[in-house]
């Protein structure tokens, strides 16, 4: 029976192809000598400004910094949910020994995926879940916040600043308040409006909140969402700006005062020099100006050399640890007190933060 | 000048052709687009078309993936045969997320194999509700249900934002946007070892079948077929044109809340703010690109879903960027819905057009409904 044949011989191919495939997870170590494969996974689309792109220029000063020692790949737009796994599952599987996931919806697939490849190395932005070996790390971006909350404070006339937000995330509402407080320290009459638009990227949505603030006053807007739009709609209002993520300038020569930029370089060379030594420890890392991972652009040359001063001096004094931007009193914007005067936020607390501190105008989405 | 001409019948070799002529027309424009991004473009459609499977989890992926596409485009075409356009199928999944979702959790840590049916009636009756909104603005007041259905997609996914940021934000989860991890018994028991592939696949064939059965043997599918090719006919046999459009599109928004479920109780395990990457819009090409046809849509869902995988081991592979993949993507896609023109249309090269023909050949445009 010749097809009979045919048959079994098939059945075995494929039952050769999945043994195969099976033993695959086992052999992804590399030898002594070879370049160590690291790869990333990106939200969005690199682009030429903002978050990715940050990740993605501190990819290339790692492959910079370490030369022959490391090869990187990475994967743009991966969404977060159901794909997310089988991305990160696939560079573990190809032999890639560190990973780095870039974005919090990557937590529990790098969680998951973890578990089935002990010996390869994870690094999560963003999350606070770790493993054996998933370290996390993170930026204390509102540092940066409070520095351009003063070049804001100083620099506005109708004492009004925009931002534009993207989820109402701790991570978000911390830099809506260091913003504010920052304002607010030089200028005690400034107020923050606050738009969301439930998206991280979406540049559509992001200039339609921004020319709604400016239409309501606004004469600076900031954004915490990953395009250059609301810096465009700045320029084209003639009004001020500050960058996010990146240096926006040449989006808006003439609107950004300066940008809270990201720096990942430094991080991601570190880890992975400690994973070709074979030293690679899963840490939880928040490292803001003190560390380098946050830093103000160049300002504009509209902005005045004392208020270059007065800003460069408490950058200054974060990095010497001898302010921190949530230091009480502060209070919620409905008048309670949430930490009393000469108390500092402890990181715990500050990464659950659901309030609006004073000076910031509305309530928070999602509060009770 | 070259024209379409309507043909009288469909024509039976372009019904096997038309494939071919986008196969060759998007190998042609590969061979274009990839030397100019400098890659070799038989690696490209190696990377494209047999990296993703060449492992067991391949495998697992593809089916995976094209799971949730099938159940919805079976669910569309039943609605598409007899004219009624739900375009919402990504908002009715959606609603059958939360539905699902909201039992799971209201469940959390109940252990009983009850659990996972209650969320799949769940998830049906979310969608079905869904769908029922155009479905009763159309019947009732005519509103176009492709503009309505459209609308409910943002409504759906602002109101699951809502819950996850809100109340059913996951205590624990330092007030990040997304609900607890489902229990053991709300999650679908995986098939296949060292996969992810779980039983939600033979769901999504079951259903598949049934919209066959239903669509092609059924006394209510043959009517709604009729009323889909010839509405004036359906009218004067007694057909009712509001049921037909009921059912159009309760049948889209049950399959597309299943769906919801098949996701969340599936590879997800959870509620977040994002609970699918657009397979409720995918499933609209899908059911196209399979003609309307349950084995078709099986076929068509099977390539969306490597398209996927593709693109992202073209990314891996290659280092091709995202947007040139979505590009690949697109142009195949394209080529196989725009070929399928020739089935009913042949080229004429016309020399002079006299009233006549243009006044014979439009009607005929316009019943086929191109």
């Amino acid at each position: 029976m010749p097809r009979m044949n045919r048959r079994i011989a098939l059945a075995t191919i494929a039952a050769g192809a999945l043994a195969t495939a099976v033993a695959l997870p086992a052999a992804a170590q590399t030898k002594a000598g070879e370049p160590l494969k690291i790869g990333f996974v990106y939200v969005s689309p690199i682009g030429d400004a903002g978050w990715t792109f940050q990740h993605d220029t501190g990819r290339k000063e790692m492959e910079a910094a370490l030369g022959a020692k490391v090869t990187t790949k990475y994967i743009e737009s991966v969404p977060e949910g159901a794909d997310a796994e089988r991305v990160i599952r696939e560079l573990a599987q190809s032999g890639h020994q560190l990973v780095f996931t870039t974005s919090f919806g990557y937590m529990n697939p790098t969680i998951k995926v973890a578990a089935t490849f002990p010996k390869t190395h994870f690094e999560h932005a963003t999350g606070y879940k770790s493993a054996k070996n998933v370290g996390i790390y993170n930026a204390r971006f509102y540092e940066g916040r409070y520095l351009a909350g003063i070049v804001a404070g100083r620099m506005t006339k109708t004492n009004v600043a925009g931002y534009v937000a993207a989820f109402p995330i701790p991570e978000v509402v911390m830099g809506i308040n260091a913003f504010a407080r920052g304002m607010r320290s030089v200028n005690p009459k400034a107020e923050v409006k606050v738009v969301w638009v439930n998206s991280w990227f979406d540049p559509g949505k992001e200039r339609q909140a921004a020319d709604t603030l400016i239409s309501q006053g606004a004469d600076v807007v900031t954004h915490h969402t990953d395009s250059t739009a609301a810096v465009q709609a700045a320029e084209a209002k003639k009004v001020y700006a500050v960058g996010y993520h990146s240096d926006m300038s040449k989006y808006g020569p003439n609107a950004q005062l300066t940008a809270v930029t990201h720096q990942w370089g430094d991080f991601y060379t570190k880890a992975a020099q400690s994973a070709v030594e074979g030293k690679w420890k899963p840490g939880n890392v928040w490292g803001g100006i003190k560390e380098g991972m946050i830093k103000l652009a160049a300002f504009n040359k509209v902005v005045p050399q004392d208020v270059q001063d007065q800003t460069r001096k408490v950058e200054a004094d974060i990095r010497a640890g001898r302010f921190h931007p949530f230091t009480g009193p502060v209070k919620d914007n409905t008048g309670k007190e949430r930490i009393a005067a000469g108390k500092t936020i402890d990181d715990v607390t500050l990464n659950k933060m659901d309030y609006y501190v004073e000076g910031v105008q509305g309530k928070l989405p999602s509060s009770k | 000048m070259i024209r379409l001409e309507a043909r009288p019948e469909p024509s039976r070799t372009f019904k096997w052709a038309s494939p071919l002529i986008a196969v060759t027309a998007t190998v042609a424009i590969g061979f274009a687009l990839f030397p100019a991004m400098g890659k070799n473009p038989f690696d490209a459609f190696h990377a494209f078309f047999v990296k993703p499977l060449d492992s067991l989890y391949g495998v697992g992926e593809l089916l995976l993936k094209a799971s949730p596409l099938m159940m919805i485009a079976t669910g569309l075409a039943a609605g598409y045969r007899a004219n009624v356009w739900n375009i919402g199928a990504e908002g009715q999944l959606t609603l059958g997320a939360i539905a699902g979702g909201g039992v799971a959790l209201a469940l959390h840590g109940v252990d009983s194999p009850l659990v996972l049916p209650l969320m799949m009636a769940a998830g049906v009756a979310g969608g079905v509700a869904w769908a029922a909104i155009p479905a009763w603005l159309r019947t009732r007041f005519n509103a176009n249900e492709i503009l309505t259905s459209l609308m409910l997609v943002y409504v759906a996914t602002l109101t699951l934002s809502l819950l996850v940021h809100d109340a059913w934000r996951d205590p624990e989860g330092f007030n990040f946007p997304q609900s607890k991890l489902f229990s053991e018994s709300a999650i679908l028991p995986n098939m296949l070892e060292a996969t992810r592939l779980h039983w939600g696949f033979l769901l999504a064939l079951a259903v598949v079948a049934a919209g066959w059965v239903f669509m092609q043997m059924s006394y209510v599918g043959y009517q709604m077929r009729v009323a889909g090719l010839a509405p004036a006919a359906a009218h004067y046999a007694g057909i009712s044109a509001p049921r037909t459009v009921w059912l159009g599109m309760l049948i889209g928004g049950g399959c597309a809340g299943l769906a919801g479920v098949g996701e969340i109780a599936g590879p997800i395990g959870q509620l977040q703010p994002s609970v699918s990457p657009g397979y409720g819009f995918a499933a609209i090409i899908v059911a196209f690109v399979g003609r309307l046809h349950p084995v078709g849509i099986v076929f068509a869902s099977l390539l969306m879903s490597l398209l996927y995988l593709g693109g992202e081991s073209a990314q891996l592979n290659l280092a091709l960027p995202s947007a040139v993949t979505g590009l690949f993507q697109g142009t195949l896609l394209f080529f196989l819905l725009a070929a399928d023109v020739f089935i009913h249309y042949r080229l004429r090269g016309a020399k002079r057009v006299t009233r006549a023909a243009v006044a014979a050949s439009d009607p005929a445009r316009k019943m086929s409904g191109v």
